[in-house]
């Protein structure tokens, strides 16, 4: 056996993200490992590469046991990792990358002709000729970027070789390229530990697939002996121990909001509905194009094709404060980078788009009240409406800027990731105002990437898969369902 | 908000804490000064007092638009210089001039502000490089254009606004129209950011991403804050020019005498804390300090280490106390 991970358990802030996790690589294997977002497989392979260290469990090396202070030691031992996003310099060329800190040397100066002749060497050995070492790295495309990461890999001796994601920024036809390094690593005897969401590649490349969820092994399986559905029932087996406010039961409204054929740089042809009194949830993979979505229809990074209508009407929306006066309010996935002014009151904070939006000087104090009873509405705990919100748990902070938005009586709602980091309680309050405000007459767009929310919460799922709808789901579908869609696995 | 939400008392500490740090530093120095010459406290010479302190604490005032909203003005050092050097110039002794150059003044404080703003926003350069070439660019044109020393004269009329106030005041002998004119800063800067307007500013200088996400005008609004800073740098000018006189030397290190005094009223370089009363008590502080520094015989040539001393000092508590 080449690579060995015994019981590996890692904490973070006490929150356990691996729990006595194993899995073994043999030489010349591609061993695949998947789960969903969070079921700990980048933490996995960042202990298995020495970024992280394990709070319990064993690592072996050839039947040796080792332990990695630093990615550098784990290097040297010969386990290389390539990243979804690639380390080199771009103004360098590739082969100052590739022997980057380690230059060979002749009299005390670098020999750049030796390190020309071995980065060739290298490429040639992993059959890709067609790049000089002399090019500068910047200006090579994403997947031959990519050759580079592994070839240096590959310089420092690397027996086994982590590729986290490695098709996530490639193109289609770069994949085949990929494909075949791959295969070429393989004959040499390499182990890949291989991390994907893409079940095709997983079913292509992989003899064995470790699937991993809420940071515990779930099983290992050899490729040939199972199918793409029993994979992902694998995947998102678990029971349902939340429960959700009672869907609508009113037929929907009116569209308020429908894209016909639009797109951007990140999403395409996108035909969506969102209709007065519904939930609509958006399901897919990260960089599926979700937060895209949300973000195109208020306006930050704004659809260049196709059209927009607001209840009927054709609306271009130029910037988020375009989209606040007509009726759109956003509550981002990254509360603290994106929705909160963490210095600032739960006042200032929940006063933030009336203030900004419509200024004003008459009125201010029955402004003021206003603010409050929504801050009562939506039961924010807190040491007075004075205090900073960066001392409030992640559920108040979500419901002062929930309150925000409902100061704005948006007719529109783009919720991302709305419970994420967020405790069961105020999960659950945060659920019920979603639900309210769906049976006020709001239409509601509700992004999640954890499937029972996604589920519980939803009138109807659709779910997305590289910047386009894969498909549409009725309310409460299995969860293989949505995953299938997400996933590419039912097609 | 839940029931065991307002706790009155528990705000008004919090709100205290702001200020309460340059409150307690000006308090000492006061002392000190009350020990070492009591005649400090005679009405007069308070007034006297205040209206030396007049152009720091509105340029102070000035820069605290800038820097809550998450900049630097580093050009108002020089834009006071140009300010007076080109008003000596072109009223050049003749009193029915004085009051179309003071708008005059005023109109080119603002454009400057303009052209930082626009340039900090639309071209994305950094604030800081943005007012340090403005800064170069004002001393360069205002020696070219004079041909190396000022020329010309100011009138007796524009004088006034620096050096005289409301005569036959009973107890206080004189009320100086600079500290009239302070007063009137002060309500505008105070009044300005008690409005949405401020609000929204803290939380431009404090998350520029939320805020752009919750509909406020960003650059806008920092333009708006540059346009403050030139505004008061220009009646910091009228004042300065009638109180010291022509020279190149009128502004010199102005800005970071106003950027010290605002840091030492506590506002957060970076932007989004910190009030303006904080950053208007700063710079009253340092003109204290500066007067106490006199009295114990301490070398003006010092006084600049001093500034550097307190800006480093107040920065790395401000680090310290919110970690």
């Amino acid at each position: 056996m080449l690579l060995e991970l015994n019981g590996i358990s890692k904490s973070f802030l006490g929150v356990r993200v691996l729990d006595g996790v194993g899995l073994q690589v043999r030489a010349g294997e591609v061993h695949a490992v998947v789960g969903e977002n969070g079921a700990g497989k980048s933490t996995l392979m960042k202990i298995a590469s020495g970024a992280h260290q394990p709070d319990a469990g064993m690592i072996h090396l050839d039947g040796d046991p080792v332990s990695f202070r630093d990615p550098r030691q784990a290097q040297a031992a010969g386990i290389g990792i390539i990243h979804q996003e690639f380390n080199l310099l771009p103004e360098r060329t590739v082969a100052q990358n590739v022997f980057l800190g380690r230059e060979p040397t002749r009299r005390g100066l670098v020999d750049l002709r030796a390190m020309h002749e071995r980065t060739e060497e290298l490429l040639a050995s992993v059959g890709q000729e067609g790049i000089s070492p002399q090019a500068t790295a910047g200006t090579l495309g994403v997947a031959r970027q990519q050759v580079v990461e592994i070839v240096k890999a590959l310089s420092l001796d690397a027996r086994v070789l982590i590729m986290d994601e490695p098709t996530a920024s490639l193109a289609d036809h770069e994949v085949e390229l990929l494909y075949a390094l791959v295969r070429r690593l393989q004959e040499r005897g390499i182990g890949i530990l291989y991390v994907s969401h893409r079940l095709k590649e997983v079913f292509d490349l992989s003899s064995r697939i470790t699937v991993l969820k809420d940071g515990k092994l779930v099983t290992t399986l050899d490729t040939a002996a199972t199918s793409p559905e029993a994979l992902v029932r694998h995947m998102v087996g678990r029971e349902l121990a939340h429960y959700y406010p009672p869907r609508a039961t009113a037929t929907p409204g009116p569209a308020r909001l429908a894209l016909k054929a639009a797109g951007n740089r990140k999403l395409h042809a996108i035909d969506l509905e969102l209709r007065a009194g519904e939930v609509v949830g958006i399901g897919g993979l990260q960089g599926s194009g979700r937060s895209s979505l949300a973000r195109a229809i208020f306006g930050v990074n704004r659809f260049s094709t196709g059209e927009m209508f607001l209840d009927g009407s054709p609306l271009h929306v130029r910037s988020p404060r375009h989209a606040v006066r007509a009726g759109i309010a956003y509550v981002t996935e990254d509360r603290k980078a994106e929705g909160l002014v963490l210095g600032q009151s739960v006042l200032d904070n929940a006063m933030l788009a009336l203030r900004a939006v419509t200024p004003t000087v008459a009125g201010r104090a029955a402004r003021a009240v206003g603010i409050r009873e929504l801050l009562a509405g939506v039961q924010v705990h807190a040491a007075g409406e004075r205090q900073e919100v960066r001392f409030l748990s992640g559920g108040n902070q979500q419901k002062v800027i929930l309150a925000r938005w409902l100061a704005m009586k948006p007719r529109i709602l783009l919720f991302d990731e709305p419970t994420r980091g967020i405790d069961v309680g105020a999960k659950a309050a945060i659920h019920d105002l979603i639900r309210r405000l769906a049976d006020d007459g709001a239409a509601v767009l509700m992004i999640s990437s954890e499937l029972p929310e996604l589920i519980g919460m939803s009138d109807r799922i659709v779910v997305l898969r590289d910047g386009r709808v894969a498909g549409e789901l009725p309310a409460g579908p299995p969860e293989e369902s949505v995953v299938g869609l997400a996933t590419g696995a039912g097609s | 908000m839940t029931a065991e939400a307002t706790l009155p008392s528990r705000w008004r500490f919090g709100r205290l804490t702001g200020i309460g740090p340059i409150l307690a530093l000006l308090a000492v120095l006061l002392m000190v000064i009350a020990i070492r010459q009591p005649s400090f406290y005679d009405p007069p010479s308070l007034l006297a007092f205040l209206k030396r302190a007049a152009p720091l604490v509105i340029l102070a005032a000035g820069q605290y638009f800038v820097i809550v909203a998450g900049d630097f003005d580093l050009s108002v050092g020089s834009l006071v210089t140009a300010e007076v050097v080109i008003a000596a110039r072109l009223i050049d002794g003749d009193p029915a001039m004085t009051w179309p150059v003071v708008a005059l003044m005023i109109g080119f404080g603002l454009m400057v502000g303009l052209a930082n703003g626009l340039i900090t926003t639309a071209l994305r350069v950094p604030s800081f490089i943005t007012t340090l070439g403005m800064y170069l660019i004002l001393v360069g044109a205002v020696y070219t254009w004079t041909g190396g020393s000022p020329r010309g004269a100011l009138t007796e009329e524009f004088r006034l606004l620096g050096r005289r106030g409301i005569e036959g005041i009973p107890f206080l002998q004189q009320l100086p129209y600079a500290v009239l004119v302070l007063a009137g800063i002060a309500t505008i800067a105070v009044v300005l950011m008690r409005s949405d307007f401020g609000k929204v500013l803290l939380a431009v200088g404090g998350n520029p991403r939320a805020a752009a996400l919750s509909g406020a005008r960003v650059n806008l609004m920092r333009v708006i804050a540059f346009l403050i800073s030139g505004l008061f740098a220009a009646v910091a000018a009228v004042l300065l020019g009638g109180f010291g006189g022509v020279s190149f030397q009128v502004g010199a290190g102005l800005e970071f005498t106003a950027i010290t005094a605002v840091v030492l009223g506590g506002v957060v370089l970076g932007g989004g804390r910190g009030s303006v009363i904080g950053a208007m008590l700063g710079a009253v502080t340092l003109e204290v300090l500066f007067t106490l520094l006199n009295l114990f015989g301490v070398s003006g040539a010092l006084k600049s280490a001093v500034q550097g001393l307190i800006i480093i000092a107040a920065v790395a508590i401000g680090r310290t106390r919110r970690n």
